[in-house]
């Protein structure tokens, strides 16, 4: 066990090294949720009644944020993916290192990079006039919530690098899923606009829940988006936590078996 | 005692569709080089995948250091070093890096491994480029890194996978160089290759592979004795063409291999046969436009051993199978 840490340890210290030694990979990961904040922030903003004190930016954030983390499933599949094509994940296959320390050190560093990328985008919020409300307690739950939604949607992207092999497919998979799953939501628009079936969806879907609980959390009222009186828009705590712990109850133990029996 | 053990190798791929090995056997003995030969998609890399525990084979067993690779890979992994056809190691981060974290991978500390990777770039004069990024090096260095890695913790043995394909001449020679050192050093070492000069130069026995199966194996002088060592070789014009089949197949005594001007066959005497093909011809009035002695490549391996040159199993995205002659 304590080998499994530390060659996972190993795994993870390399992603690092890999930012340090090209930090144009850090510039890339941040540039684009930087970009959607200004966007969305000056585009819709102004045209977007939100009824918020604060403005449309107190709302978007939390979107944003959910986003971001959103797409560590693309990114871990991606970078999962590369390292399959160049040979990289055979060499490690035949070290004698610990079963699933490999894809363990993936899902850990790219946790890590979120934290980074998290902070960036919160002090690019900040500029902008996003202001959480709700003092510091609440505020770093919002944040460990995003960590921990990236880190469960990690895993199914190391499923998703494992099954489909080829990094360019991956991208678009990828974004097939990420897109809509964050666009059919109440991340930046309110969802009362979206026929009653997408509603339905709009409001069980974990990008959903994830936003509003974030929203709650850091001192929002909890009404964008939220048409009914449905569970999940009642319990947006309960139900991203009770998401988040589904997902990695199946994904995590899926994709180690995958790792472990894969071969071409 | 045998290092490396692989018996009835049987291997399929798209549910039996493509059949990569079929019914591969081979040993290697402690302490000497196997060149395992043939071309592309002849099921050399299958054959590592499998004895380097990255691949399970559909039927036969294998065994490595004495260790069965199907029921206990890890053990295994302990005993052996693989270096590939591309150079499997992170193209972001330096040469030292990639030595550094592989050897945390074998469970040395910190200190440890950062001592034996520089002693490996040290060794195979990457000192130099230790501090750049791998995608700055050359064909030949990425090589020498890929078997760096493997290297780490000296393993008794060694799998390397076409090491010099795809290296220009003078990558080739030092790669020779390198493995020809670890040899000494008393590794024992499975080698895959195209090229029967390479095997020639590094193995102490030879097996042919075709098809998925041992087709032949053998010292390389046994080997090129059933090739009949040298080949002549003779262009003319089509019309004389006939004529120097004649000449050319009495010499041999052999099967000739005829082209649309060049007739060859392995012979045996070398220089002699040259000679006399010489005279045969000047007797005949024929002027070759070109004529020589040929070391046999392996498609003269191939033909002798087969009947047909050396063939290239292209797998293609389709699924179909095709088979193309190699130039």
């Amino acid at each position: 066990m304590n080998n499994a840490i530390h060659d996972a340890m190993v795994i993870t210290k390399r992603q690092l090294l890999q930012l340090a030694r090209v930090p144009e990979l850090l510039v890339f990961s941040t540039i684009q949720p930087v970009m959607f904040v200004l966007l969305f922030r000056f585009v819709f903003g102004g045209s977007i009644d939100s009824g918020q004190p604060g403005g449309y930016v107190q709302l978007l954030m939390p979107g944003i944020f959910v986003q971001t983390v959103a797409f560590t499933l693309a990114s871990t599949a991606i970078g999962l993916a590369e390292d399959m094509k160049k040979g990289l994940i055979d060499r490690f296959r035949s070290l004698p290192i610990s079963r699933g320390a490999v894809i363990i050190g993936r899902t850990f560093g790219d946790a890590l990079l979120n934290i980074l990328v998290l902070v960036v985008m919160a002090l690019a919020g900040y500029a902008v006039g996003w202001r959480p409300t709700s003092g510091i307690v609440q505020t770093s739950l919002a944040f460990l919530f995003l960590f921990m939604f990236g880190y469960a949607l990690s895993w199914i992207g190391i499923l998703v690098g494992l099954s489909v092999k080829e990094a360019r497919t991956v991208q678009s998979v990828g974004f097939l899923v990420t897109f809509p799953l964050t666009f059919l939501s109440n991340a930046f628009a309110p969802t009362t606009g979206m026929p009653r079936a997408l509603q339905y969806f709009a409001e069980w879907n974990p990008v959903s829940t994830m936003v509003a609980a974030c929203r709650q959390l850091f001192g929002l009222k909890n009404e964008f988006g939220a048409t009914a009186n449905s569970w999940p828009s009642q319990h947006p705590l309960e139900t991203s936590l009770l998401y988040m712990v589904i997902l990695m109850a199946i994904f995590i133990p899926l994709s180690i078996r995958k790792y472990k029996n894969y071969s071409n | 005692m045998k290092s490396v053990i692989a018996e009835n190798l049987v291997k399929t791929y798209r549910k039996g569709e493509v059949k990569a090995l079929d019914g591969l056997s081979l040993d290697v003995e402690e302490g000497t080089v196997l060149g395992v030969l043939g071309p592309n998609g002849a099921g050399k890399t299958t054959t590592v995948r499998i004895l380097a525990t990255l691949l399970k084979p559909d039927s036969g067993h294998a065994t490595v250091a004495g260790i069965d690779v199907i029921k206990h890979p890890d053990k295994v992994r302990e005993q052996i070093g693989l270096s590939g056809q591309y150079a499997a190691v992170d193209e972001t981060l330096t040469g030292w890096d990639n030595l550094v974290m592989f050897g945390r991978l074998y469970h040395l500390g910190r200190q440890s491994a950062i001592d034996r990777a520089n002693e490996l770039l040290e060794r195979f004069e990457l000192t130099e480029a230790a501090r750049r990024p791998i995608k700055t090096y050359s064909g030949g260095m990425r090589r020498r890194l890929d078997l760096a890695a493997s290297l780490i913790v000296k393993p008794k043995i060694l799998f390397l996978d076409e090491p010099t394909t795809g290296l220009d001449p003078r990558g080739r020679q030092d790669m020779w160089g390198v493995i020809q050192e670890l040899v000494k050093g008393g590794v024992t070492l499975l080698l895959t290759t195209q090229y029967l000069e390479e095997a020639d130069q590094l193995a102490d026995e030879i097996a042919v592979i075709d098809r998925g199966t041992v087709i032949a194996r053998g010292t390389s002088d046994s080997l090129k004795k059933q090739v009949g060592g040298e080949r002549l070789e003779i262009t003319v014009e089509p019309a004389d063409l006939d004529k120097v089949n004649e000449i050319v197949a009495k010499i041999s005594g052999h099967a000739t291999h005829v082209d649309l001007r060049t007739v060859s066959a392995p012979v045996l005497h070398g220089s002699k046969d040259l000679m006399e093909a010489l005279r045969a011809m000047d007797e005949a009035k024929i002027h070759p436009l070109d004529i020589g002695l040929k070391r046999p490549s392996l498609d003269d391996v191939f033909l002798s051993l087969t009947g047909h040159v050396a063939e290239e199993t292209v797998v293609e995205p389709a699924g179909k199978k095709k088979r193309g002659a190699k130039k």
